[in-house]
């Protein structure tokens, strides 16, 4: 076990550095930052003068060398909007996400276990086919429409539910559904799908020889086997989450990490992105390693060597 | 063998189909055959005739939603199985009736330990405490001949091998003590040794609770070590039944005669019975009269129209066939 971790560990690392070579290529190939940050009557010495306080009139080879070793001492530079430390902004905005994250996560776990095991149970009924429908029009829905649909609805037709920025309990709702819909909708077709495979094995057979209810069959015999490809996919599902969370957090001006990206991106504050790619990147690296492991603890034929 | 018990288990006129997409598959098809204490009755059959869903039937466990009992009577020491709510089927399944699954390797539940499958099974009979449970499990495993059964009960199936998986399935199926155990193909999967081991296994068990087994095989070497009485069953029915001897001594029916040439030696153990010319009818699609017709070589045009009826022939031999001979039975 603590090999495999070892193990997965390196992995992870070498990972991060091929994600930090493609993101210090990206911010260098999007457009000049120099020309977003001077003034535009400014003089030639003006923007030479800035070039060399930001580095950028290095060679690529050393720039590069300058943003690894840094980011390996968890330097990651100053931004350029903020003017301070890429890694602290980051950082300070990273608890917001955190309290929307499992939220939304948690929510569509709720649902998705169940509506899948009806579905599952019931299957070509009219509970099968509507929790099918409802699965298509989650995933084909574009999140900045369901956003935008959901604020008309409730803040500005209704007016019950808050649209935009942090604050009580009433507020994480719209932009909870918003970022758990899509996740709920494919959750529940690999929950029902793989639900109906396993009802299908000999072992459930077996369970129903000796005699077990039909409810501790599907519950405690299937459902146990049939989570096995749902808690593998949880790191995907976590890496779409983290994604899904940029257009969430921008259309409900969420102050997070997912709006922090958007900002970095609009601004070409790209010392501020590349820290914000990079340790998401590491957050989704280690929640991939946790379930890993939790993995193991589901599934006994799992072996670590 | 043992001495005929009373009947504990019969089967009259079982009709059980599989409604699919294309067509009514009948399975079972007007199958009947009784089984009595302390007694084996081999059912044998070649791939598809409908040994399994038989099996499946009696203890209402038929694929769904496709499968459904359209027909007939299950008597289980007299009470209709067929007209059972599911929850009293409960109470049968384990209790009264077993079964052992003809795939053993995949009978198992993967992600639990096997103690806590057999401890499953038993606190379906018994109501004791989590640790006598696991005592009597432990018991139960001791008595399938697994060593070192306490720490036996701690690992998962994947842990073990395919002979040890099929003691436990062995020792899940008389768990609960039940007086029907029903043995679909139980060796196929495992080596010649470990099969022997396996039946003499069965044999014991059944001396000591006087078990009413139904053995399903392809394997007549089986059939002669195993049974007492031997059903053949051809495309969803029993066409011959009969005591082992009398049956391996003179088949009457031209299907039993035609599957004991096809193998070379009494004893010869074959994995799925050598084709006999021509292929069984498919089950959607039955002919009228004979179902073995189309492939037999004494058929006339009575046995294309009508089913022949059941014919005794000698003591608890009979057969369904238009060219057997009734004979009283003699003293
Ligand atoms: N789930 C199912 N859906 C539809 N048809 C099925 C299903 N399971 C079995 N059948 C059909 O029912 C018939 C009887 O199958 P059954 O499993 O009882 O055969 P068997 O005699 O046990 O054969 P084998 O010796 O290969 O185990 C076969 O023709 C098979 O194609
Ligand atoms: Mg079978």
């Amino acid at each position: 076990m603590q090999r495999y971790i070892l193990r997965r560990l390196l992995q992870g690392a070498l990972l991060l550095f091929i994600v930090a070579l493609v993101v210090f290529a990206l911010a260098r190939v999007s457009g000049n930052p120099i020309d977003l940050l001077v003034r535009e009557d400014a003089t030639a010495e003006d923007r030479a003068h800035l070039q060399k306080a930001l580095g950028l009139d290095r060679p690529m080879h050393e720039q590069l060398y300058i943003f690894l070793t840094g980011a390996v001492r968890g330097d990651l530079g100053q931004s350029i909007r903020y003017r301070r430390s890429a890694a602290e902004v980051f950082f300070e905005r990273l608890p917001n996400t955190l309290k929307l994250l499992p939220l939304a996560m948690a929510g569509a776990l709720a649902i998705a276990i169940p509506l899948g095991v009806l579905a599952a149970v019931y299957r070509g009924t009219l509970v099968d086919r509507l929790a099918g429908g409802l699965a298509v029009l989650g995933i084909a829905t574009p999140q900045f429409w369901l956003g935008i649909v959901l604020i008309y609805v409730f803040s500005i037709q209704l007016g019950v539910l808050p649209s935009a920025r942090m604050g009580g309990p009433s507020h994480y709702v719209l932009p909870a559904v918003t970022l758990g819909v899509f996740l709920l909708a494919g959750m529940m077709r690999l929950v029902r799908s793989s639900l109906l495979e396993v009802m299908g094995s000999e072992f459930v057979k077996l369970a129903r020889l000796k005699g077990l209810s039909q409810t501790i069959v599907i519950w405690k015999h299937c459902l146990r086997n049939a989570l096995i490809p749902v808690v593998t996919l949880f790191g995907v599902y976590f890496a779409l989450l983290v994604t899904g969370a940029i257009v969430t957090e921008t259309v409900f001006a969420w102050p997070g990490v997912g709006r922090l990206t958007y900002e970095a991106v609009i601004f070409r504050d790209y010392p501020l992105l590349q820290a914000v790619i990079l340790l998401k990147a590491v957050i989704v690296l280690s929640v991939n390693l946790v379930v890993d492991i939790l993995y193991a603890y589901l599934d006994p034929r799992v072996r670590y060597a | 063998m043992a001495s005929p018990g009373r009947v504990v288990l019969e089967v009259r006129d079982l009709h059980a189909y599989l409604y699919t997409r294309w067509g009514v598959v009948r399975a079972v098809d007007g199958v009947s055959f009784a089984l009595r204490e302390g007694e084996t009755l081999g059912l044998v059959g070649e791939s598809g005739c409908g040994k399994t869903m038989t099996a499946l039937s009696v203890l209402r466990l038929m694929p769904e939603p496709a499968g459904r009992i359209v027909q007939g009577q299950v008597l289980l020491e007299g009470e209709d199985l067929v007209t059972k709510s599911e929850s009293e089927m409960r109470r049968v399944r384990g209790r009264r009736i077993s079964m052992i699954l003809q795939d053993p390797q995949t009978s198992l539940n993967p992600v639990f330990t096997v103690g806590s499958q057999i401890v499953e099974a038993l606190r379906m009979r018994y109501a004791d405490g989590v640790d006598a449970l696991r005592r009597l499990a432990e018991e139960a495993l001791r008595r399938v001949k697994v060593a070192a059964p306490a720490e036996r009960l701690r690992a998962f199936p994947h842990q073990m091998s395919g002979g040890m998986k099929q003691r436990v399935v062995g020792a899940i199926a008389v768990a609960g003590e039940p007086r029907v155990l029903i043995a679909d193909e139980p060796t196929t999967a495992l080596d010649v040794t470990i099969q022997l081991q396996y039946l003499v296994l069965l044999k014991e068990i059944q001396a000591r609770t006087r078990l009413a087994m139904l053995f399903i095989t392809h394997d007549f070497g089986i059939v002669a070590r195993m049974c007492d009485r031997v059903a053949v069953m051809y495309a969803g029915r029993i066409v011959e039944t009969g005591p082992t001897r009398a049956l391996f001594r003179a088949p009457r029916h031209p299907y039993t005669a035609a599957l004991m040439a096809s193998v070379p030696r009494m004893e010869a153990s074959v994995e799925r019975l050598p084709s006999i010319e021509g292929q069984p009818p498919l089950l959607h699609h039955m002919p009228v009269g004979c179902r073995f017709a189309p492939r037999c070589s004494y058929v006339d045009d009575r046995c294309r129209r009508e089913y022949p009826p059941v014919v005794p022939i000698g003591p608890a031999h009979e057969a369904s066939c238009w060219r057997v001979e009734p004979s009283p039975p003699s003293r």
